[in-house]
């Protein structure tokens, strides 16, 4: 593989606490190094240009059973909403909320993103997902399979059994090749086996007889346990509803008195995942407000705990979420098509397509809080950009959303469109808030932050030499920004350059190579526990409609694996 | 000594068993004995080593006899006949496995083909009615755990789906479901009076093609009104009896099949067992499953969904962006119009299956055939490819009716010299690539003038 000489541009790397200082980075062999290291590189003048690290999702729905639900009952989100095929691509692109895997990984490529975690992996359809990473061109994936409501979980943690828990779960990333604890609405999906929900963290769980706030504390207890990279990466109860914010409170709560434990540099214990669908007050959609305020004073008073902001775009999009009764609930909302899929033994999902409209005082209100958590966050290292992609907007929307937050007259601006504004004002404190986050805190938000939460952060998100060589190069110029907002969005849109393991990807927005990506994953020794295995078995030779010699992925359909390798028996 | 391979999965229906024990001889060549299989799946492994297999792509001769090719020839003649026609039709799938799809989409693509899969004859209905009213389901294992109120409306598993009902629906222990049988209430809803019917505790002998009107009188009893004394052929109190079944459920499943999605009515009829099993969820747990037939046919609906967004009915012929709209872009359809002027048959039999007067518009072009075995397909085709047969010579992921991914083994070799779906495919891809160099280097063979612009 070539040199590369990354010239002159105002670097952006919080995690050395570069605050965009004019460098050079030298790439050789798809790595970061000195640029004393390089002996003939080619060069990439960028000059006047902003130089980040590749992007990192720490949260988005991009490949599995229900995105592709989410594709297959919408035709309608195809039709006048896909682009024609690019020239300098291989694949066609469809789709404007589900994207097509292959209009996923050109886009995200496109905006400087270089990572993505698949949000939610039902254990049982993992094949299915690894055949969308296959699937999905030049971004890592990494896929959280889902715990919150596995009967495995569900039964050691009502007995306390951590150990146990432990051992499965470092069974389940195996067999799924999955990344992390992921627990959506927990007990509540379970409970909607039955056309039930939970939706206070201490409501119990029907036949189980646990509490969702039991089993949040002693998924917390496993993930540190085991010394995963990533944290609990918790959907809260109650999501969407009126006044919700007490129980996300609760919830952020559970964390108190547990610190992290792990080799990978990560600092929280709880990761809440789009906090803007669980800041509401009020107890009716009349009287319906933000509560950001509320739940941001706890965040930013708490070092254990890492929020992404899940943000509402304004668009016509499709909701998709493992929190089944959710997905029930909203159809009777809005009275569209409902797609649901309960997975035996483990999870649930649900699938109605949403329209958050500017005319809509509910959808301005949602718009509103998730800006305020960002512009409330004290710390950008614990506050993500996303917008739970595909549910409060398409990822496409990203360059949008960091708009929104580098200027108030951007924000103004899409306010002006709102049919409710005055109501939309009152309900939160978006209008009071005149903070315009920086250039470095964008960095913060959408790269250093999220690979270090995910602990990764020694191979993504920053540019120290050593470091995976993915670097993205924006057109903008820091001393000298452009007073024209929607000229931020252009060029966080395309990036003026991407480098992805070393290899040009995208130059002038476009997509001009193809390199291969990666399936990251993680993969836990524990000693040998009996008892697990045992159930394991059991479960499969009576519960499960497959055998357990066809649950685990196949070597073969792993497609060019990176693992992470915890090892708990020294 | 034999050798066995446990965990088998079978290559017949949308049941999907992955329990087959296969026996297998000494040299790998033959196999000797399959458990736990139904009476089909067992016939396809021993038919796979039982008796004489195609070894060789055969083309067709000017005196309508069959000749062997070489691999590399059928793929020279493919590509060929690809990269010449207008609008060629990529049709079947049925019975392949997800990355032979993937491949021959990836075809399609280049070559600017329409793509389509047997759901376009057999469950399309169910996608336009999915298009518009979604699909509350779940996988068959809640289903066999959960259910204590199991309908079969318009299918006939103990023939077509033999083990569904043992496996998975009425006769399984499930983890609240213990007592198996005696711990559900089967309601059949069928015209006829099954084999599927013989097993349940309520049969409804609904008239031919009035099954919208029965879901009507269901819906309008669980939302309290009234209903005339008889609808459908039904006595209203069996009505009002089954619906208040239906209400008091702990968990129920309709599995419905092509009685109700190829009778009057077709996708109008799924829409209402959708809205029915919406309406349910207001005061119980529900869901709806279509009888998806073939063991894979699920999974080029998944696949194209998500490399292009749509399940079937795939117009890529302009190469740059896909269109769906059954009817334009279904097989039969375009075959009656005689609008295509090629034609692959791919893991099925068009030939058995599609109208007469379709076959005789698509057999005017090329037609190429790639199956493992001798159809009527392959028997009128222009060229027929064989390929492994999937879950029995070449491993794979295929999709359950449920939408679950199972993997599939390989039991055994496949014939000397004989590739699968995925590498026929890759192969065919690769030549279409070299065929349109070769052009583009040749110069303006296939461009168009361009038009004179007026000044602006």
């Amino acid at each position: 593989m070539g040199e590369l000489l990354i010239r002159n541009g105002f670097v952006f790397d919080p995690l050395q606490g570069i605050k965009g200082d004019r460098m050079d980075i030298g790439v050789k062999d798809g790595k970061i190094v000195e640029t004393s290291a390089l002996n003939s590189p080619k060069t990439i003048d960028a000059a006047g240009m902003a130089v980040m690290a590749g992007g990192v999702d720490i949260h988005s729905h991009v490949v599995g059973p229900k995105v592709n639900v989410g594709r297959l009952f919408r035709p309608e989100d195809k039709l006048f909403k896909s682009p024609h095929k690019s020239p300098t691509c291989s694949r066609m692109e469809m789709g404007f909320s589900v994207p097509s895997t292959f209009k996923t990984g050109y886009d995200y490529a496109r905006m400087g993103y270089v990572f993505v975690n698949e949000a939610a992996m039902p254990p049982l359809h993992s094949p299915h997902v690894h055949e969308e990473i296959r699937d999905t061109p030049i971004i890592d994936n990494a896929a959280m399979p889902v715990f919150g409501n596995n009967w495995f979980t569900l039964e050691y943690l009502k007995n306390n059994e951590i150990e146990n828990n432990a051992a499965y779960t470092a069974w389940l990333l195996r067999a799924t090749h999955g990344f992390g604890i992921k627990v959506v609405n927990p007990g509540g999906s379970e409970a909607w086996g039955w056309g039930l929900n939970c939706e206070h963290i201490h409501d119990p769980v029907p036949y189980f007889d646990i509490a969702p706030a039991e089993i949040v504390k002693g998924l917390i207890e496993t993930n540190e346990f085991l010394g995963l990279p990533h944290s609990v990466h918790l959907h809260c109860n109650n999501l969407g509803n009126p006044g919700n914010y007490t129980d996300t409170l609760e919830s952020l709560k559970l964390a108190e008195g547990y610190a992290p434990k792990n080799d990978f540099g990560r600092e929280q214990v709880l990761h809440i995942t789009h906090l803007q669908f669980h800041a509401y007050g009020g107890d009716s959609w009349g009287n319906f407000e933000s509560r950001a305020k509320d739940v941001m004073d706890y965040v930013n008073a708490h070092d254990n705990i890492t929020v992404d902001m899940g943000q509402v775009t304004l668009d016509e999009t499709t909701t998709m979420t493992a929190d089944g009764p959710f997905e029930h609930h909203l159809r009777a909302l809005n009275n569209l098509k409902w797609a649901n899929v309960d997975v035996e033994l483990e999870t649930a999902a649900g699938v109605v397509p949403y329209i958050y409209s500017p005319k809509i005082k509910v959808c301005t209100i949602q718009w509103a809080v998730g800006l305020e958590i960002a512009l409330l966050s004290k710390d950008p290292m614990r506050t993500f950009v996303t917008t739970d992609h595909p549910n409060a907007g398409p990822f496409t929307r990203y360059p949008q959303v960091i708009t929104w937050l580098m200027s108030r007259a951007a924000r103004d601006a899409t306010m002006k469109t709102f049919k409710w504004l005055e109501r939309t004002i009152d309900a939160t404190s978006i209008d009071g808030i005149d903070r315009e986050l920086t250039l470095y805190e964008i960095a913060q938000m959408t790269r250093a932050g999220p690979a270090k939460a995910l602990g990764v952060g020694n191979t993504y998100g920053g540019l120290a030499p050593g470091m995976d060589a993915d670097i993205a190069v924006y057109a903008l110029n820091p001393e000298d920004m452009p007073s024209d907002p929607t000229m931020i969005e252009k060029a966080f849109s395309r990036c003026a350059w991407l480098v992805k393991d070393g290899i040009v990807t995208v130059r002038d927005g476009e997509v001009v190579e193809e390199p291969a990506k990666r399936t990251v994953w993680v993969d836990v020794k524990v000693p040998e526990n009996a008892q697990v295995q045992r159930d394991i078995y059991e479960h499969f030779l009576r519960h499960y409609s497959v055998k357990l010699d066809n649950y685990s992925l196949f070597e073969e359909h792993l497609h060019n694996p990176r693992v992470i390798e915890v090892d708990t028996t020294q | 000594m034999p050798k066995k391979v446990e965990n088998v999965g079978c290559p017949y229906c949308g049941v999907c068993c992955d329990d087959l024990v296969v026996t297998v001889s000494d040299d790998g060549k033959k196999i000797l004995e399959v458990e736990n299989a139904c009476a089909i799946g067992n016939q396809i492994f021993h038919h796979a080593t039982g008796g004489e297999r195609v070894k060789l792509p055969r083309l067709r001769q000017p005196d309508g006899t069959y000749k062997d090719i070489s691999y590399d020839e059928a793929v020279d003649y493919a590509a060929k006949v690809l990269h010449n026609a207008k609008k060629p039709l990529i049709y079947g799938f049925g019975s392949t496995n997800c990355e032979g799809m993937a491949a021959a989409a990836k075809v399609a693509e280049r070559a600017g083909a329409v793509l389509d899969n047997c759901a376009s004859i057999c469950h399309g209905s169910s996608f336009l009615a999915i298009f518009d009213n979604g699909y509350p389901s779940c996988t068959l294992g809640e289903t066999k755990n959960r259910a204590d109120v199991i309908v079969y409306w318009g299918a006939n598993p103990a023939h077509a789906h033999p083990r569904h009902m043992s496996r998975y629906s009425i006769f399984p222990r499930g983890f609240f479901t213990g007592k198996g049988q005696k711990s559900r209430k089967i309601i059949v809803i069928d015209p006829r009076h099954t084999d599927t019917a013989q097993v349940a505790d309520i049969y409804l002998q609904v008239k031919q093609g009035h099954d919208y009107e029965l879901f009507d009188a269901f819906r309008a009893v669980v939302r309290g009104h009234e209903i005339p004394e008889e609808v459908a052929g039904i006595r209203r109190e069996q009505i009002l009896e089954v619906a208040a079944i239906m209400k008091k459920a702990r968990f129920g499943t309709i599995f419905y099949g092509m009685g109700l999605c190829h009778s009057d009515g077709r996708n109008h009829n799924v829409d209402i067992a959708i809205s029915l099993t919406r309406d349910l969820n207001d005061y119980t747990k529900w869901t709806i499953m279509a009888m998806r037939g073939h063991y894979n046919i699920t999974g080029p609906g998944a696949v194209w969904s998500w490399q292009y967004g749509f399940p079937y009915c795939l117009d890529l012929t302009k190469k740059d962006i896909a269109h769906m709209n059954p009817g334009e872009t279904s097989s039969v359809d375009l075959a009656m119009r005689d609008e295509v002027d090629a034609f692959f048959n791919v893991g099925t039999d068009a030939g058995a299956h599609f109208p007469i007067e379709a076959v005789k518009h698509l057999r005017k072009h090329p037609w190429i055939t790639v199956d493992p075995n001798i159809c009527m397909a392959s028997e009128i085709s222009d060229l027929h490819i064989p390929v492994g047969i999937v879950g029995v010579e070449v491993p794979g992921i295929v999709y359950r009716m449920d939408n679950v991914p199972i993997q599939y083994r390989k039991v055994i070799d496949p014939p000397e010299g004989v590739i699968s779906d995925e590498e026929l495919f890759e192969r065919i891809h690769r030549r279409l690539c070299e065929l349109e160099a070769e052009e583009a280097a040749k110069g303006q063979a296939k461009a168009t003038p361009e038009g004179v612009r007026a000044e602006e």
